[in-house]
């Protein structure tokens, strides 16, 4: 792989101890994926934060690194809500530890900005190189963006932040963007069936990036729960649709095809104690139709989940929101919290959390759209 | 014998060998406390990597394996270097920040590619440069 001169003084350890390993790190990743050189990225997001899955292996790690971000760089979200976890039943201890993860994540210069929705901020452009990891984030940016990431693990994100660069490999060549089948969607889709399709197909398309032929024109929103589904059950970190996304038309149709002519509505649960929206976190126009459906007061747990950056900006309708009873919390999601996993029966309108819920939390769950998921609450 | 390989992580070490046929997930097959392989249907389980040269295939499972490599050097409980025939990037990001020398793609005299867990037994003596990519067997 070819280095220049500076980034070969990075690799001898000219700017200290924390960026040598990360130039390392960018290199050994370069060598397994036979990259040529590495490039500059616009932005970072820093995944593997949550006390619950790194441990206390992952916060010595991060509480050793002694260097500054040379991007702007973002954080996926946390445990739990960084200044209600008491509210959602965390203890003291987990608050504790996760606490001390995003304190040494800020000392290194990353915002604490928690949220599997990075694009809501950073707003990158076509063709802009990135360093993401979080997979719903990463899928929404090279599909819908037209941005170009891999899906980073934690450390080698840390390490684009610290070095502004990433190997040149997989998602950032034009042509490992190009679509490998093409996905025949024979019914009109309503928004939640765009979340249950990408979770039914993401198994069946594996690592083949497909290109959909849709009825309708799915909104940004309706693509961001479909790519979230997409990359819970499959592997891949891009899709087109044709004549919507950005690179649909940019490269020859696939031969192979596959058909969708219905899909089921997976039975988890009938009863829930817990109704859960914004996997992944919601944007401002999703805010503002639950605030507009919630017209009484809900008498089951609904949390609703966003990013701290969106609910700043809307502060009247999550104040409405929360009259109703029902929580807005922020820098955390159902998925990686573990406060979810004292219930039993969770109601989701998002085919990622259909799939991780089960696994990770040991939940059954119901599906339905936002709508029934809003109904459900106040019924 | 004397093999090449590719380096991903510089170092040297020189010790016993422990060699597994089968991938490994660092979390859940191995206990960062004592360095013991738990995993039962390990073909080493109940073996210990700590202070030895560790050759496997490649990674396997969450990244978070990363971290417990970097745990279990804190621990002292580590592996003094890591073969494997094709290297992923969990092992490979946790040998970067636990500094355990990492080497894969392992090439004969001849230029062949072997495959280290058929030519590497328990219990061989190696030698690894991972400065300049080569180690040596001796049994």
């Amino acid at each position: 792989m070819y280095l220049t001169s500076d980034e070969e003084r990075a690799l001898e350890g000219e700017y200290g101890e924390t960026v040598r390993k990360s130039m390392e790190i960018l290199v050994a990743l370069g060598k397994i994926y036979s990259a040529d050189r590495l490039i500059e990225v616009e932005s970072v997001q820093i995944s593997g934060i949550s006390y619950r899955n790194i441990g206390d292996p992952g916060i010595e790690w991060l509480e050793s690194l002694n260097a500054r971000v040379r991007v702007p760089t973002l954080i996926n979200p946390a445990g739990m809500d960084i200044h209600r976890w008491q509210d959602m039943g965390i203890t003291e201890e987990f608050a504790r530890k996760q606490m001390r993860i995003l304190n040494a994540l800020k000392k290194i210069g990353a915002k604490p900005e928690l949220t599997c929705t990075p694009y809501y901020i950073l707003k990158p452009s076509k063709g802009d190189h990135l360093a993401w990891s979080e997979s719903s984030a990463v899928i929404y940016a090279n599909s819908v963006i037209g941005a170009r990431t891999n899906r980073e693990g934690g450390p080698s994100a840390i390490a684009s932040a610290l070095t502004g660069k990433t190997p040149r490999y997989g998602m950032h060549i034009r042509e490992n963007r190009a679509p490998d089948v093409i996905v025949d969607v024979n019914l009109k889709l309503k928004s939640h069936e765009y979340s249950l399709l990408g979770y039914m197909i993401g198994e069946e398309v594996g690592d083949r990036i497909p290109l959909f032929i849709m009825k309708g024109r799915p909104s940004e929103e309706d693509m961001k729960s479909l790519g979230a589904g997409l990359a819970s059950t499959g592997g891949i970190p891009m899709f087109h649709v044709k004549d919507v996304t950005p690179e649909s038309n940019e490269f020859d149709m696939p031969k192979e095809r596959m058909v969708v002519e219905n899909l089921e509505n997976p039975q988890g649960c009938e009863d829930p104690d817990l109704i859960a929206i914004g996997c992944p976190h919601l944007s401002g126009r999703e805010l503002k139709k639950i605030s507009n459906l919630l017209n009484r007061k809900v008498k089951k747990e609904l949390w609703i989940f966003t990013s701290r950056y969106v609910r700043n900006r809307i502060p009247e309708v999550v104040r409405k929101i929360e009259m109703s009873g029902a929580r807005v919390y922020t820098d955390t999601c159902m998925v990686v919290s573990p406060a979810t996993e004292r219930f039993g029966c969770v109601m989701v309108n998002s085919g990622k959390a259909l799939c991780y819920l089960p696994k990770l939390s040991g939940l059954r769950v119901k599906f339905g759209s936002l709508e029934e998921c809003v109904e459900e609450a106040m019924k | 014998m004397i093999l090449r390989g590719r380096v991903l992580v510089k170092g040297v070490a020189e010790g016993e060998a422990v060699v597994s046929r089968k991938r490994i997930s660092f979390l859940g097959d191995i206990d960062p406390e004592t360095g013991e392989v738990t995993d039962r249907n390990s073909d080493i389980s109940g073996e210990s990597v700590s202070g030895k040269i560790l050759v496997f295939p490649g990674g396997r499972g969450s990244t978070v394996g990363s971290y417990i490599i970097y745990r279990m050097k804190k621990n002292s409980t580590a592996p003094l270097a890591i073969i494997n025939d094709v290297s992923e990037p969990i092992i490979a990001v946790g040998a970067v920040i636990a500094e355990i020398p990492l080497m894969d793609s392992l090439r004969d005299d001849s230029g062949r590619r072997v495959d280290p867990s058929s030519v590497i037994s328990s219990g061989d003596h190696v030698h690894v440069n991972s400065n300049e990519g080569w180690l040596n067997i001796e049994r």
